[in-house]
C-alpha cells in the first residue's frame, strides 16, 4: 500500500510541474496585464510599477525566478491583485473556508443524494423511482445562480430565519451548503440507483430474498456498499471540482473562499495567484483520486489483484 | 456490444420472431416512460425552435425602448424584457442557440474523445500511459484561463464558444470508450482480425469504434445537458453568446438579476431551460438502462 | 471479516452524515436581533463597500473603496464639509494664502496626533510627499501633486534633490507649499487621499519605504492619525475600525466602529440591507429602484455625482476620423429614452462633457438631439441615409447596463441614420488593453472627477494625455487648457474652460451620454451621512440614533 502511494507522489510530480509550467505561458500569451487601470498611468510608472514585479524581465526569467521560489521557499508570490498581501497569505485564509463549504454541501449531497438514489433503486420504474430521481435531478437542471437567490428570498427575506450573505455564524453555513449540494446530489443519487440496481439484480440478493431476509437487511447489509462504491470513485474528482464549482455560490453568498480568488486571478491577470491557485488546484486532484483509489481498494477487496 | 445475433426461440407449433439486442433494448426504453416522455419533448422543442427561426427571424432583436418590461399579456405572450422586446422569440432562438452550442460542443468532445480513447485503448502500453497521463493533465488545468484565452486570442465567434467548451469535455469520454476498448481488445473477434493480416487503424476504425457507439451515445446525450449547465455558468460570468443574440445561460443570468421585480424573466427561460435538461437527463439514463451498460471506469 | 466491520463503521459515518444533514436545516428558534439592531444599539456602523480594496496604503491604491476606508484611518491637511465637501480645517487648523495665489502656509494644530502618541508634524507630511512623488515607488496617483513646484521635474528623474520641490517645513507645526500657478481649487486637491500623511518610521519597520511592498497595513501595525483605527481586517470578508483614542477631535466623534463589507455583487448587497444586515449601501440594483420609490422612499438616496458616461471614438481610422461622421452619430441618440426607459435612476442626459455646476461652472455649448441636422452631416460626409459607410463597431467591456445601453443606440443608430452598428464585448482586461491601443472603433468609457473642478474633466483631452486614448489632438485646445491653468481669476478661467469644451464638443472626440447619478440605500437611523457628489462622507460626524419605538 505504502509503495503504492509512494509510486503515485512521484508519478504526480512531473503532472504538476506541466500544469505549473503552461498555465504560466497561457497567462503570459493573454492580453492585458494587471496595472491596467481605467484610469491610464503614465509609461514610467507602469514600468515602475512592473519592474517591482519582475515584469520587465523575458518570460523565461521570470519562470525560472517563480519557479525557484517555489520550490526553495515555498513562497507563492505576493499578489499583483492585493498589493498588500502575498498569495499564501491570501489561500491560507480562502482555503480553509472553501473545504468547509464544500464539505458541509457534499455532506447534504451525501445523504440527500444516497437516500434518493437507493430508493429510486428499490421502486425501479414506478413513481416510487421517478419521483426522488426527479427532485434530485433538479441539482443539474437548474443553474444554481437560480437556486441560491430563490433559496435566499424564500429563506433569508421572506421567513427570516438565515442571513442573506456572509460567513460570520454558523447558521450562514446552511443555505450556501444546500445550494452547492444540489448539483452534486443529481449525481450522487444517479450513481447510488445504477450501483444499486447492479447488485440487486445478482444471484446472491435473490438468495437472500429467498432465504426470507427482510427488505431492510437486503439493502443495508448487501447492497449499499455496491451502491457506494461508483459514488466513491466519483467523490475524488467531485471534491476538487468544488473549488471551482463553488465560484457562484461564494460570489451570491459572499463567501470568503478560494474559487472567488481563482476565477478573480483569470480577470485580473495576478499571474502569483493564478499560479498559487492552479497548482493547489492541481494537488487537490491528485490527492483527492489518490485518496479515491484508496478507499475504493479498500471497499473492494477485488480491486487489489488487479494491477 | 458486439454484433447482433438473432435469437430463435421455438415454441411448439410457431416460430417466434427474432429480436435483436437492439430490438431488445429499444424494447426496454419504450417502457421507461420518464426517457420516453423526455425524448419526444426534446425533439418537439428543437423544432420549434427551428420553426421560429424561418419563420420570424430577427424578432428576437426588436427593441421597443418605450415599452420596458411588460407581464405576460396577449400581445406578448411571454412578457418583454427590459428593452421590450419580445420574450417568447427570444427563448425560442435562445433555445436553438444552446440546444446548437450543447450539440457541436457534444459533436466535438465525442468526435476528439472516441478517437483518442480507442487509440489509447487499443494501442496499450507506453501510449496508452502517456496519454492518459495527459488527460490528467488538462482535467488539472484552470478551464476559465483556457476558455478565456481562445475567446480571446481568436475573437468572439460562437463557434469557438462551441469548441472551447468541447475541448474541456471530452476526457471522460476519451476514459470511457478507453475502458470498453481495453475489454473489446480481449474478445475473439479481434484476434481473428488481427490473424487476417487487418492494420491497426483499420481494426481501430472498422472495429473498435462501431462497436462503442452504444456506450457513446448514452454517454452523449448526458454531456449535452452539462455542456449547456456550462455554458449557463460561462454566462454567469459574462463569456457567453454576445448581444443581441442570446442564448438560454444569458436569459437566465438577465433574468436573476431582476428576480423579484419582473419575475417572468427568470421564469419562462429557466422552465424551457429545466424542463430539457431535465428531458435529456432522463433519455440517457433511459438508454444506459435500456442497453444495460455497465459505466466502465478506470 | 475485517471488510464488514469497515463496512459498519462506514455505515455509522452515513448516519452521522444524515443526522447533521437534518441539524442543520432546523431554523433558529425565535427572532435573532438583525446585525443593524444591534449595531444602533451599540454605535456600530455596517457599510456596504464593493470589492476587496488592493491595499490601504494612501500612497499606492487609486480606487474609490480604498478611499472610503482610508478616510476613516487617516486625515490631511483639510478634511471636508459633511454636507458639501468644502474644504474645513483638518490637521492644518489655519493657513495663509500669498497675494499672488501660489504660497500656502499651514499651521497645523498643536494636539494632532498619531495613533502612537507621536504628534503629527511638517516633517509627517513631507516626508509623505517625498514617498509619493519618489519615481521607485510607482504611485499612480502622484501627478495629484504635479501643481507643485518641480513635483513634476522629481517624480520624472528630472531633479534628484527633493529640497528644490515646492515643500518647506519652516518648523514643526508649520507647512509651507509653493505652487506653479495659481491654483483656485488647489484647497479641493488636499481632500484627496494622495496627500494623506503616512508614518513613516512605521512604512520603514515593515519595509522599504520608497518601494512597494511594504507589509505596514496590517491590523496591529497601522498607524494613523484619523478618527479610527484599523482593527481587524479579513479580506473578502469584513474590515473593521474603531473609535481611536488619540484622535484630536474625538470629542465629536460618536460612532464606536464602522465595519466595511466588501460586498461585489449589487443584488447581493441590496438583499443585505434588507435583511438588516447593513445601515449603508454602496449602489444598488437599478432595477430595484422604481419598487423602492414606491414602497420605502426614506431608504431611498438620490444624488448627483461627479462623472460623466460617455463612448469614446477613435479619430484615426474612418469613417470616425470625419468630424461630421461623429456628430452625426452623436445627434442621433435619444438620451432622454436611455436614462427613462434604461437607467431609470435619474440619470441626467449629456449634452456635454463637464458635469453642470461643477465648482460653478455649466457649459454653454450643448449638443442638439437634431435628427434633420445629423442626416445632413452624414450625406454631407458622403454617406446619405448611411449607404456606403462601413458598419462602425462599439466595445464595451461585460457589465449590466453598458450592453443594454450599446444595444440601444445601436437601434437608433440603424433606425433614425440606417448606420450598422456592431456590438463587440470585451472582458474587463482585454477591453483597457483594446481601449489603450486605439484597438477599437467607439468604445464605452466613463469618468469620475479626481476632484471638484472642470480641470478635472478637461485635461484628460490633450495630446498624447495618457487618458486620451482616442487619438484626437488639437493644438488650440492644449493652449486653452494651459491658459486656463495659468489664469488666477476664477470667472476668466471658467470662460477658457467654456471656450476649449466648445471645441470639444465642435469635434467630439467623445460622445457623451449621461452624467452619473449615485443611488444607494441608506436606513433613517443613519444621521450625519449626506448625498455628496464626490460620496464622500467623513464618518466623524456621522452617528446612528435608533427610531423611538
Amino acid at each position: 500500500m505504502l509503495r503504492f502511494i509512494f509510486k503515485r507522489i512521484l508519478e504526480a510530480i512531473p503532472v504538476l510541474l506541466i500544469v505549473a509550467t503552461v498555465t504560466f505561458f497561457l497567462l503570459h500569451r493573454m492580453p492585458g496585464g494587471p496595472f491596467d487601470t481605467e484610469k491610464a498611468t503614465t509609461p514610467e510608472i507602469k514600468k515602475q510599477i512592473e519592474a517591482y514585479y519582475g515584469l520587465d524581465k523575458p518570460v523565461t526569467q521570470q519562470y525560472f525566478d517563480y519557479m525557484k521560489r517555489l520550490v526553495l521557499h515555498g513562497d507563492l508570490g505576493p499578489s499583483q491583485k492585493y498589493f498588500g498581501w502575498s498569495v499564501n497569505e491570501l489561500l491560507a485564509g480562502s482555503l480553509p473556508v472553501s473545504m468547509e463549504l464544500g464539505l458541509e454541501g457534499l455532506c447534504f449531497a451525501l445523504f440527500f443524494g444516497l437516500t434518493a438514489g437507493v430508493i429510486a433503486s428499490l421502486r425501479k420504474n414506478t413513481f416510487g423511482d421517478y419521483i426522488p430521481m426527479s427532485f434530485a435531478t433538479l441539482g443539474i437542471c437548474i443553474p444554481s445562480f437560480v437556486t441560491g437567490p430563490l433559496l435566499i428570498i424564500v429563506f433569508g427575506i421572506l421567513l427570516g430565519w438565515f442571513n442573506t450573505s456572509g460567513w460570520f455564524f454558523p447558521r450562514d453555513r446552511v443555505l450556501p451548503a444546500m445550494t452547492l449540494g444540489l448539483y452534486y446530489m443529481a449525481y450522487i443519487s444517479r450513481l447510488t440507483r445504477g450501483g444499486m440496481l447492479e447488485i440487486l439484480n445478482q444471484d446472491f440478493i435473490r438468495t437472500a430474498r429467498a432465504k426470507g431476509a427482510s427488505e431492510w437487511r437486503v439493502v443495508w447489509r448487501h447492497s449499499l456498499r455496491g451502491g457506494l462504491l461508483s459514488v466513491v470513485s466519483f467523490l475524488g474528482p467531485a471534491i476538487s471540482g468544488i473549488v471551482t464549482g463553488s465560484l457562484v455560490v461564494e460570489t451570491i453568498f459572499d463567501i470568503p473562499g478560494a474559487a472567488r480568488f481563482f476565477i478573480g486571478a483569470a480577470f485580473n491577470r495576478d499571474g502569483p495567484m493564478l499560479m498559487g491557485t492552479t497548482l493547489v488546484y492541481a494537488v487537490l486532484v491528485v490527492v483527492m483520486n489518490l485518496l479515491a483509489d484508496i478507499v475504493q481498494v479498500w471497499m473492494n477487496p477485488r480491486l487489489r489483484f488487479d494491477s | 456490444m458486439s454484433a447482433e445475433f438473432p435469437i430463435v426461440t421455438q415454441h411448439a407449433g410457431e416460430i417466434e420472431p427474432g429480436h435483436s439486442l437492439w430490438q431488445d433494448a429499444w424494447h426496454r426504453l419504450r417502457q421507461n416512460k420518464l426517457a420516453v416522455i423526455g425524448g419526444v419533448f426534446v425533439a418537439i422543442l428543437s423544432l420549434i425552435c427551428l420553426l421560429a427561426i424561418v419563420i420570424a427571424p430577427g424578432s428576437y432583436a426588436k427593441t421597443n425602448l418605450a415599452l420596458g418590461a411588460t407581464a405576460p399579456s396577449s400581445a406578448h405572450w411571454l412578457g418583454t424584457d427590459i428593452l421590450g422586446r419580445d420574450m417568447l422569440s427570444r427563448i425560442l432562438f435562445g433555445g436553438c442557440i444552446s440546444l446548437s452550442v450543447g450539440l457541436a460542443a457534444t459533436l466535438v468532445s465525442v468526435i476528439i474523445g472516441v478517437l483518442y480513447g480507442a487509440i489509447s485503448g487499443y494501442l496499450g502500453g507506453r501510449v496508452d500511459v502517456i496519454l492518459m497521463r495527459i488527460v490528467d493533465i488538462i482535467y488539472s488545468l484552470p478551464f476559465v484561463i483556457f476558455v478565456i484565452l481562445i475567446l480571446v486570442v481568436f475573437g468572439k465567434h460562437i463557434v469557438l464558444l462551441f469548441m472551447a467548451i468541447g475541448a474541456v469535455s471530452w476526457l471522460d469520454m476519451a476514459r470511457i470508450v478507453r475502458g470498453q476498448v481495453m475489454s473489446l481488445k480481449r474478445q475473439e473477434f479481434v484476434e481473428a482480425a488481427v490473424a487476417l493480416g487487418l492494420r491497426k487503424r483499420q481494426i481501430i476504425l472498422r472495429h473498435m469504434i462501431p462497436n462503442v457507439l452504444g456506450i457513446v451515445a448514452i454517454y452523449a446525450t448526458l454531456i449535452v445537458p452539462s455542456v449547456m449547465l456550462l455554458e449557463a455558468f460561462l454566462s454567469f460570468l459574462g463569456l457567453g453568446v454576445q448581444a443581441p443574440m442570446s442564448s438560454w445561460g444569458t436569459l437566465i443570468n438577465d433574468g436573476r438579476k431582476t428576480m423579484e421585480e419582473y419575475p417572468w424573466l427568470l421564469i419562462y427561460p429557466s422552465l424551457f431551460f429545466s424542463l430539457t435538461l431535465f428531458s435529456l437527463n432522463f433519455l440517457g439514463d433511459g438508454l444506459r438502462d435500456a442497453l444495460d451498460v455497465r459505466a466502465s471506469k478506470d | 471479516m475485517q471488510f464488514v466491520s469497515s463496512f459498519h463503521s462506514l455505515r455509522r459515518i452515513v448516519c452521522c452524515l444524515g443526522v447533521l444533514a437534518i441539524l442543520s436545516l432546523l431554523p433558529g428558534c425565535g427572532k435573532r436581533e438583525t446585525l443593524v439592531e444591534v449595531g444602533d444599539r451599540e454605535q456600530i456602523l455596517h457599510i456596504g463597500n464593493g470589492t476587496e480594496p488592493q491595499d490601504l496604503d494612501p500612497d499606492i491604491v487609486t480606487g474609490v473603496q480604498e478611499f472610503h476606508i482610508m478616510m476613516s484611518l487617516l486625515e490631511g491637511l483639510v478634511t471636508e464639509d459633511p454636507v458639501d465637501l468644502h474644504p474645513v480645517p483638518g490637521v492644518a487648523e489655519r493657513w495663509d494664502i500669498s497675494p499672488d495665489g501660489k504660497v500656502y502656509t499651514f499651521h497645523l494644530r498643536d494636539n494632532a496626533k498619531w495613533s502612537n502618541g507621536d504628534p503629527v508634524t511638517a516633517r509627517d507630511f513631507w516626508n509623505s510627499y517625498k514617498r509619493i512623488l519618489t519615481p521607485s515607488l510607482g504611485a499612480e496617483y502622484s501627478y495629484m501633486h504635479f501643481v507643485v513646484k518641480n513635483a513634476e521635474a522629481y517624480n520624472t528623474n528630472g531633479i534628484t534633490d527633493f529640497n528644490q520641490v515646492g515643500y518647506k517645513v519652516i518648523d514643526d507645526h508649520t507647512l509651507q507649499i509653493t505652487l506653479n500657478n495659481s491654483t483656485p481649487y488647489f484647497l479641493s486637491l488636499l481632500l484627496h487621499h494622495s496627500w494623506y500623511p503616512v508614518h513613516l518610521p512605521t512604512v520603514a519597520k515593515w519595509g522599504d519605504p520608497y518601494q512597494r511592498g511594504s507589509k505596514w497595513t496590517r491590523p496591529g501595525r497601522f498607524i494613523g492619525n484619523g478618527a479610527f483605527v484599523l482593527a481587524k481586517w479579513r479580506v473578502n470578508d469584513v474590515i473593521e475600525v474603531r473609535k481611536s483614542p488619540t484622535y484630536w477631535d474625538r470629542d465629536r466623534v460618536r460612532l464606536n466602529a464602522i465595519r466595511f463589507y466588501p460586498i461585489e455583487s449589487d443584488d447581493t448587497e441590496e438583499r443585505a440591507f434588507r435583511a438588516g444586515q447593513l445601515h449603508v449601501t454602496l449602489t444598488m440594483p437599478p432595477s430595484k429602484i422604481a419598487y423602492y420609490k414606491e414602497h420605502n422612499p426614506e431608504l431611498l438616496q438620490l444624488g448627483p455625482y461627479l462623472g460623466t458616461y460617455f463612448y469614446r471614438v477613435n479619430v484615426t481610422k474612418p469613417p470616425l476620423n470625419d468630424a461630421r461622421v461623429r456628430r452625426a452619430l452623436a445627434m442621433a441618440i435619444d438620451r432622454g429614452s436611455i436614462v427613462t426607459n434604461v437607467m431609470k435612476g435619474g440619470q441626467l442626459p449629456a449634452y456635454n462633457f463637464v458635469p453642470p455646476g461643477t465648482a460653478g461652472y455649466t457649459c454653454r455649448t450643448l449638443l442638439p438631439e437634431n435628427i434633420a441636422e445629423a442626416k445632413r452631416l452624414l450625406a454631407e460626409a458622403g454617406y446619405p441615409d448611411g449607404k456606403g459607410m462601413p458598419p462602425v463597431e462599439i466595445l464595451y467591456n461585460t457589465l449590466e447596463y453598458h450592453r443594454t445601453i450599446a444595444e440601444a443606440i445601436q437601434q437608433m443608430w440603424k433606425t433614425k441614420l440606417g448606420v450598422d452598428a456592431r456590438l463587440v464585448n470585451e472582458e474587463w482586461k482585454v477591453y483597457l488593453d483594446s481601449q489603450r491601443s486605439l484597438n477599437y472603433q467607439l468604445c464605452r468609457a466613463a469618468w469620475i472627477g479626481d476632484y471638484d473642478d472642470p480641470n478635472s474633466f478637461l485635461d484628460m483631452w490633450l495630446t498624447g494625455g495618457g487618458n486620451n486614448e482616442t487619438g484626437w489632438s488639437n493644438p488650440e485646445y492644449d493652449r486653452l487648457i494651459a491658459q486656463a491653468a495659468a489664469t488666477p481669476e476664477p470667472k476668466e478661467r471658467l470662460e477658457v474652460f467654456q471656450k476649449a469644451e466648445a471645441i470639444l464638443m465642435q469635434e467630439m472626440p467623445e460622445i457623451p451620454v449621461y452624467f452619473y447619478t449615485r443611488f444607494f440605500l441608506q436606513r433613517p437611523e443613519v444621521k450625519g451621512w449626506y448625498p455628496t457628489i464626490l460620496d464622500n462622507h467623513p464618518y466623524k460626524y456621522v452617528y446612528l440614533e435608533a427610531p423611538k419605538k
